[in-house]
């Protein structure tokens, strides 16, 4: 990796992180309905996994997925815009904070049923399959959802038909409120995946360069027709599940301990120790992160509602 | 045209559709190296191969979610549920995927998908093996729900389905697959979503659909006997459901029965008899009659079964008894 490079993934992390923050603020001001699933904490694991694609790998994610949408290209005005609701979302107002996609940017969704879109991710690699691509499908979920059927269902026919997925877990120690150990029967995910014969590894998920190394070589492995691989990237979100979560099911000086492991922070350090970038570089980036999402802010505060006939469009499509 | 079975018609128009366009496959529970456990597909695995013929594991939550990742790469795949009373353990997929994706993304996804299905009882499969649960699924605005009652529907609406970009439920019949019937030779397709008349007549307006239309014609037969004349109505689509051919029947008829194998409450005929007193209310000359399935879970006793189904002579009494 060059420094320029590094720098965008820096950049990339930092505009997640001002997006998140500026989103929590617009939902406390009513701007913001619904649910709202921040991914503060978690950004090392999408920012360094994503950097590793290649252009024709497919990404689809669960529904924590504002960054996810980010590391894929969409632009932070209009997931902020789609966010508030606005013609000019992603997802043209009707999707919402959990449903975010744009398949021109290989990015499929954000979904929100629990594990739902597990299948889903075998269906668009075996798309690729069984059109001669080479592309790979890498489906992030959390570690709530491999407790659900739909994650056995689509573990065993990726194996059974040697799909092209890469799998993802995001472990970030709690489904909802419920700690691991309290919902899971094996403490680490990954050992799910050896009852499939699936290749699997437990990657520390707060460091960028970890989690990129692993991704590089797992999809390299995948690509190589070897079928497919589970990664569990080992994160904590600092936020509640969503907003209005009471936290009453973890200590604040467990979230503290967490923070001073923050993914940010250990990609500054490794910048600045290894001379790529200096501490002045990075918080220009920083302060350019911030300007941005002042400016998408602005953006989907201004952009038009959905038109009223947009209420009927898009339910079928119109056959020709 | 050839007179062939349901069974013909239903795999002739996937053979042909695969044939067609090589993005078109099929996959599910036994559909290739067994033959399709309703022998749907037998012969397909030996011409079109593994690829296109994928035989998959019992595990229907991922035969249709797959289908539908496939269909979001521009596949063309057909999902088939070995019973539709399966269909209950890939629900989510069905109502929470297929149905919404187009929407929920502002129109980024097309799903060119057909979910096929069989249905229905009189096979002494006990409660969990026999349902008609059409309805619900029709519920759901973004699905299309496809139910036809004769060869020539089947082969052409299949082939309609398979070539539509939204996803199509396509609902057989288990009891169905060996009636026969006229269907036109060569390509052929028959549009989504339009009501056909089955059966002319002045007196009564049967609106129907699936085996119910089975019923009707029998029971309009013995209806002839006595003189009366009932007009046919089959919808062959649930959703999007045609009302016009229903309407302009019943403002000639101003009598009206509903004939079908799921349960009366909340069922296809309560839709349609509101749907006439909303929009010809001023025609109703007798109150509209429901033939439907008991409110029981069907029981395997083959005597217990064919009480809980509906019946002609059920449908010959409603019909007299809206004329009276």
């Amino acid at each position: 990796m060059d420094k320029s490079e590094h720098l965008d993934l820096y950049h990339q992390m930092v505009l997640i992180r001002h997006l998140e923050e500026n989103a929590a603020e617009l939902y406390q001001q009513g701007k913001i309905g619904g649910f709202l699933h921040l991914y503060i904490g978690q950004e090392a694991v999408s920012t360094g996994l994503i950097s590793a694609r290649k252009p024709q790998d497919r990404v689809i994610t669960a529904y924590r997925d504002h960054g996810v949408a980010i590391n894929c290209g969409l632009s932070a005005n209009e997931v902020m815009a789609e966010l508030l609701g606005k013609a000019t979302g992603c997802s043209k107002g009707k999707g919402g904070s959990m449903h975010m996609a744009d398949p021109e940017k290989n990015f499929w969704g954000g979904h929100a049923i629990v594990g739902a879109h597990l299948p889903l991710a075998t269906g668009l690699a075996l798309g690729d399959m069984y059109q001669g691509n080479d592309g790979v499908t890498i489906c992030m979920f959390g570690d709530g959802a491999t407790n659900i059927g739909f994650f056995h269902e689509a573990f065993n026919l990726s194996k059974v038909w040697n799909l092209p997925v890469l799998w993802v877990c995001e472990n970030n120690q709690y489904g909802m409120g419920t700690a691991v150990n309290r919902a899971s029967a094996v403490p680490e995910i990954r050992q799910k995946a050896d009852g499939y014969g699936i290749p699997n590894e437990r990657i520390d998920g707060m460091d960028i360069m970890k989690v990129r190394e692993a991704a590089l070589g797992a999809l390299e492995q995948v690509r190589s027709g070897k079928g497919p691989y589970l990664l569990e990237f080992l994160t904590y979100r600092y936020r509640g599940h969503s907003m209005g979560d009471p936290e009453r099911y973890r200590q604040k000086d467990e979230v503290l301990k967490w923070e001073e492991e923050d993914p940010i922070g250990i990609y500054r350090k490794y910048l600045t120790s290894k001379k790529i970038a200096s501490a002045k570089a990075l918080n220009e980036i920083d302060t350019q992160a911030e300007e941005e999402i002042k400016q998408a802010v602005e953006f989907a505060e201004s952009s038009p509602e959905p038109a009223p006939e947009e209420l009927f469009t898009d339910v079928y499509v119109e056959e020709v | 045209m050839t007179r062939i079975t349901m069974r013909e018609a239903i795999s002739q128009a996937i053979w042909e559709e695969m044939e067609r366009d090589p993005k078109v496959f099929i996959q599910g529970e036994e559909v290739g190296v067994w033959g399709g456990t309703y022998a749907v597909t037998k012969g397909f695995y030996d011409h079109f191969g593994p690829e296109r013929v994928r035989d998959t594991p019992i595990s229907e939550a991922v035969i249709v979610g797959s289908a539908i990742g496939a269909a979001m790469t521009g596949l063309r795949p057909i999902a088939e549920l070995m019973t539709i009373n399966f269909a209950f353990v890939a629900m989510d997929h069905i109502v929470n995927e297929a149905a919404k994706l187009h929407y929920m993304f502002g129109g980024h996804f097309k799903l060119p998908l057909v979910i096929r299905a069989v249905g229905g009882g009189g096979r002494q499969l006990a409660a969990t093996h026999s349902q008609t649960p059409d309805v619900i699924f029709a519920h759901f605005p973004g699905l299309t729900v496809v139910s036809p009652g004769t060869p020539e529907d089947a082969k052409g609406l299949l082939k309609s389905a398979i070539r539509s970009d939204n996803p199509v439920l396509f609902i057989e019949h288990a009891a169905m697959y060996q009636s026969r019937g006229e269907v036109p030779d060569g390509d052929y397709t028959i549009p989504i979503g339009k009501s056909k008349i089955q059966r002319p007549g002045r007196d009564v307006t049967i609106v129907t659909y699936c085996k119910g239309l089975e019923l009707s014609l029998k029971a309009a037969e013995e209806l002839a006997k006595d003189g009366i004349e009932a007009e046919i109505v089959d919808l062959r689509t649930l959703r999007p459901l045609d009302m016009e051919p229903v309407l302009e029947s019943f403002k000639k008829t101003n009598r009206a029965v509903m004939v079908e194998e799921g349960w009366k409450s909340y069922g296809v005929g309560a839709e349609i008899s509101s749907r006439i007193y909303e929009e010809a209310f001023d025609y109703l000359d007798a109150p509209i009659k429901r033939v439907a399935q008991k409110e029981v879970p069907l029981p395997y006793n083959r005597t217990l079964e064919q009480m809980a189904l509906p019946q002609v002579p059920d449908i010959v009494s409603a019909v007299k008894e809206v004329l009276k």
